[in-house]
């Protein structure tokens, strides 16, 4: 009876997790949704007498992988969402098609087995989860053990490898910085002082308040850009920041000194 | 029970199978291969109960070893192709095509 509650709650919980992870349009939220996933079945293999493997999935899976995936989340794509633009026409309708259809085939084919009552992990738990579990990778399969500690030693070597850069020009110093940014200055005027600090302090309570300037108008310089970007999708940035980061987006295309990385946008 | 859990298996399978087709962010493609693999290591958990010995969960558990290796490489190469190209979305990897 607790078993069925258990399985019910957390089915319900996973599945919509699960669509949330595919549905949501922020990759952030995706990751959450997926760490609620696996923190779910971590449950349900306690409930299935797991212990070894609950205790594993939350360490491995919520903690070290969902870690890293934030990690690189933060590093990479933040800000990306996805676009909705189709490559391949009704590629998202056959590919919901393609997967409810699996789901009623493996549906299928597992109503139409016929399972015995589960025999239970009573007698094969009898020394305790994780002793009967120990015998049997350092017995039965201990070759496979073996080969997965060499498994996981060429993963971290690949992935320094991989995220290794070889840098090939030496390393700027500060006398050098601090040169290219007088040079800026001469030549475009760009301010070679720190960015002011927004005005936090000064009217309001959060990050996204600009600085005012001594003539009492915004200072640009002070809001922070992906702050300001999310802000303007919600529809809460202030009026003045809004007009004022549109007319220097007009300002620099038109001047051609667009920052936008490769391939963002004009791939396609 | 056992066919209750390896229903919700199926489902989060397919779940996963769909975001891989839908999505176009390397990332969150990448993330629901890891649903895919959670899916399989629940039914491998299922069968190890209604057999009655612990096959189901050792399997389950290197499948683990195995996912976590992944992902280190892959979101390895993520960030390289990111570094190169600055883009995550799968879309814009496509020099091969050509």
């Amino acid at each position: 009876m607790g078993e069925s509650i258990t399985f019910w709650v957390l089915a319900v919980v996973s599945v919509t997790a699960a669509l949330g992870l595919v549905f949501s349009r922020r990759a952030v939220y995706s990751a959450l949704m997926l760490g609620v996933v696996m923190f779910s079945l971590a449950v349900l293999y306690a409930v299935q007498d797991a212990p070894f493997l609950a205790a594993v999935q939350i360490i491995v899976y919520t903690g070290a992988v969902m870690m890293l995936f934030l990690f690189v989340l933060m590093l990479v794509g933040v800000d990306s969402s996805d676009s909705l633009v189709e490559t391949i026409r009704g590629q998202r309708f056959w590919a919901i098609v393609a997967g409810l259809a699996f789901a009623a085939l493996l549906g299928l084919g597992i109503g139409n087995a016929v399972l015995s009552a589960p025999k239970g992990l009573a007698t094969a738990n009898q020394a305790g989860n994780v002793p009967s579990l120990a015998e049997l990778i350092f017995t039965r399969h201990v070759f496979a053990f073996e080969v997965t500690s060499a498994l996981l030693i060429t993963a971290a070597l690949g992935a320094m490898v991989l995220a290794h850069r070889e840098r090939s020009e030496p390393k700027p110093t500060q006398k050098d910085l601090s040169r290219a940014r007088f040079v800026r200055f001469g030549q475009l005027g760009r301010n070679p002082g720190p960015l002011p600090g927004p005005g936090t302090y000064a009217r309001h309570n959060a990050i996204d308040m600009p600085a005012l300037l001594p003539d009492g108008s915004v200072s640009p310089l002070s809001v922070n850009r992906v702050v300001a970007r999310y802000e303007a999708a919600e529809g809460t940035l202030p009026p003045e920041v809004e007009r004022i980061l549109q007319e220097e987006a007009v300002s620099e295309r038109t001047n051609g000194q667009t920052a936008r990385p490769l391939g963002e946008e004009d791939g396609k | 029970m056992t066919t209750h859990y390896l229903v919700l298996s199926a489902l989060l399978f397919s779940i996963g199978g769909v975001g891989v087709l839908v999505r176009r962010n390397a990332i969150v493609v990448f993330m629901c291969v890891e649903l895919m693999l959670n899916a399989c290591n629940l039914a491998f958990v299922t069968f190890a109960r209604q057999n009655g010995n612990l096959d189901g969960q050792i399997i389950a558990f290197f499948v683990m070893i195995v996912a976590a290796a992944e992902v280190v490489i892959g979101l390895a190469i993520i960030v390289t192709i990111f570094r190169t190209r600055r883009s995550a979305s799968v879309d814009d990897a496509s020099l091969l095509k050509y």
